[in-house]
């Protein structure tokens, strides 16, 4: 269902400034999270910064934006705004009459605009080298952060520190690369919001291909006076997956011939044509050990692993780092490789390890849905007292400073984890089923591992 | 759906009173699990070894605290069957809304009805692949 027919939304997307104004409150929520995390108190349940970044953004990204809206997050985000105005020189859209002389039509004039675009700019605009255009470094900076999480998550300042060093290095980006370098290749966030959004409903693609195959200028990339060229750095006219469209909506903004649709669409409608990128297949397997060993660690019983997963520098934490990397990039991705073995098929082990790794995409998202939730309600009685008292210095605005910790909804926590869990295992499975039918093996190892995968993350939550 | 409500064999101790020293320390407790038989009727003395440490039962939602030093007591019957975490609700520095623990009360039977759920639904599907794609559950 095409979601732009209703006018009002298409005019509210393509109008710059419902966005703006979504921007800029965003971007003082970040600032300030990042002030307050370095000027507020120590105590992390009282700081806005991890209050608000920990448990009230984590709650809503992971339990509503990526499973309903993909990249919706990404489309709201503040982090890489002022490396783009800077990169742009603007704020709002490209100025009108700078381009409006300019007659469109022929390639020429589109490569004219286009080397005109690039000299005009004061910053280096230069193209990401080839090797780092996939997202490995995305797979490294989560998992950088992933072994400090314990302290990241606890500690007002390296929240604030963390915060506003995504801010800088977004910033400098800008300033080397063109587009978005940071959100592409970089983001530690990105990497699985991007893989996680293949699953929702949502999308952003083209309405009719013959239009834009007739179309010279493709201003969708290249942009024109009514907007940027993608700055995601993808072909909107060559979308079929979610995972690195933005929803930057500029490219609604450019499409002369309003060729660009959102469109509501069945749940994991992108899985159907499974990637084979091993970058993606490593995402994926990053994900799923991330959620069962927080599963454990921070929810567990066993102070042992806290304390090893806090003691940042100590032996203890990196014995806890090696068993970090090696559940992640040995343990899943072996014991997936042994039930691939038990396959034949005519595609390459490789080819049949990236394709089949599809299936892990709805398991891992509902790892996260169903250890967030546990996460999320016990803590989520902080919002409203950091809400009065964000620094932690004793105010009172709102009255709700002084609300007692109280664990919310714990009746209904465990059957809503058993249900996500079930959920991811059913939808998982039916996604093995059709990638392993695409490769031609059966899928009947991968619905095992998933199962196994499934019955140990129960048992860790339950 | 026969997962769901078969019987369970129930244990049949009689109940018992039950006595637990707990230590509580930056940020774990110990012993940190917990099992007893449902109708048992449990102490749980609180030794708080650092800081002010509390404790608090999820699913029985009772608490109590513990200044350094001091032991405090919350004696209750473990009428619940099931597997319930503990935490210190205590504010007592960066890893304390990770102090956990788990009183697991007879059989935890619901982890073992979810992992029959998921073994259920994994032969449902195996057994006809062939369903309807809309029908996810
Ligand atoms: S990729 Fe990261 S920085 Fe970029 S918009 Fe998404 S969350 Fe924000
Ligand atoms: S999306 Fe629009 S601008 Fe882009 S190629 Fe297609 S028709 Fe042209
Ligand atoms: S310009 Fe279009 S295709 Fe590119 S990120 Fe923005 S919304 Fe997605
Ligand atoms: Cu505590």
């Amino acid at each position: 269902m095409e979601l732009t027919r209703l006018s009002l939304l298409e005019s509210a997307l393509k109008s710059r400034y419902p966005q703006l104004a979504v921007f800029i409150v965003m971007l003082v929520g970040y600032i300030f999270a990042i002030i307050a995390g370095l000027i507020g108190t120590p105590v992390g349940s009282s700081n806005f910064s991890i209050v608000f970044v920990w448990i009230a953004w984590w709650a809503i990204l992971i339990l509503i934006a990526v499973p309903f809206f993909g990249r919706g997050w990404c489309a709201v985000c503040p982090i890489p705004l002022p490396g783009e105005w800077l990169q742009r020189g603007a704020v709002l859209g490209p100025h009108g009459n700078r381009w409006s002389s300019r007659r469109r039509g022929t390639d020429a004039d589109s490569v004219l605009l286009d080397r005109r675009r690039r000299t005009e700019t004061k910053w280096l605009n230069l193209r990401v080298p080839k090797m780092f255009r996939n997202i490995w470094l995305q797979n490294i900076s989560f998992l950088l952060l992933a072994l400090f999480s314990s302290v990241l998550l606890t500690t007002p300042n390296i929240t604030g520190i963390v915060l506003a060093a995504m801010l800088f290095a977004a910033v400098g980006l800008s300033m080397v690369f063109e587009r978005r370098a940071f959100c592409r290749y970089l983001c530690p966030v990105g990497g699985f919001i991007g893989l996680y959004s293949q699953t929702a409903p949502i999308e952003l693609r083209i309405k009719d291909k013959q239009v834009c195959v007739k179309c010279k200028d493709k201003p969708c990339y290249h942009g024109s006076s009514a907007g940027y060229g993608c700055p995601w750095d993808v072909f909107p006219g060559g979308l079929t997956r979610n995972t690195y469209c933005g929803l930057c909506m500029e490219c609604i903004r450019t499409c002369p011939h309003d060729n660009i649709a959102v469109n509501l669409r069945p749940f994991s409608a992108d899985l159907a044509k499974p990637s084979a990128r091993m970058d993606e297949a490593f995402k994926a397997f990053i994900m799923l050990g991330s959620a069962m060993i927080y599963a454990g660690v921070l929810l567990g019983p066993w102070g042992m692993f806290k304390d090893a997963a806090y003691n940042v520098g100590t032996t203890a934490w990196f014995i806890y780092a090696i068993i970090f990397l090696t559940i992640i990039f040995g343990v899943l991705p072996g014991l997936f490789t042994l039930g691939l073995l038990q396959t034949k098929g005519a595609a390459s082990l490789k080819q049949r390890f990236a394709s089949l790794s599809t299936a892990l995409i709805p398991l891992g998202l509902m790892f996260w849905v169903a250890f967030s939730l546990s996460f999320v309600l016990t803590n989520a009685s902080y919002i409203l007292a950091a809400l009065s008292d964000p620094l932690g210095l004793g105010w009172n605005l709102f009255d709700t400073a002084n609300i007692a910790w109280q664990p919310m909804l714990t009746s209904v926590l465990a059957p809503a984890q058993t249900l996500a869990l079930v959920v991811g295992l059913i939808w998982s499975a039916r996604t093995a089923q059709k990638s392993a039918n695409e490769a031609g093996v059966s899928p009947f190892t991968i619905i095992i591992y998933c199962l196994i995968a499934t019955s140990v993350m129960l048992w860790l939550l339950l | 759906m026969v997962v769901a409500f078969a019987p369970l064999p129930v244990s049949s101790s009689s109940p018992q009173a039950r006595n637990f020293r707990l230590e509580a320390r930056q940020f774990a407790f110990s012993p940190s699990e917990l099992f007893v038989n449902p109708g048992d009727i449990l102490t749980l003395e609180l030794v708080s070894t650092d800081v002010v440490h509390g404790i608090y039962i999820d699913g029985y939602d009772l608490s109590v605290e513990a200044d350094p030093g001091r032991t405090a007591t919350l004696t209750f019957i473990a009428d619940k069957p099931g597997s319930f975490r503990f935490r210190c609700h205590v504010t007592c520095g960066a890893m304390h809304p990770f102090m956990i623990g788990k009183l697991t009360v007879g059989t935890n039977n619901w982890l073992y009805r979810s992992i029959g759920f998921s073994v259920l639904a994994v032969l449902g599907l195996l057994l006809f692949p062939r369903t309807d794609p809309k029908i996810k559950l």
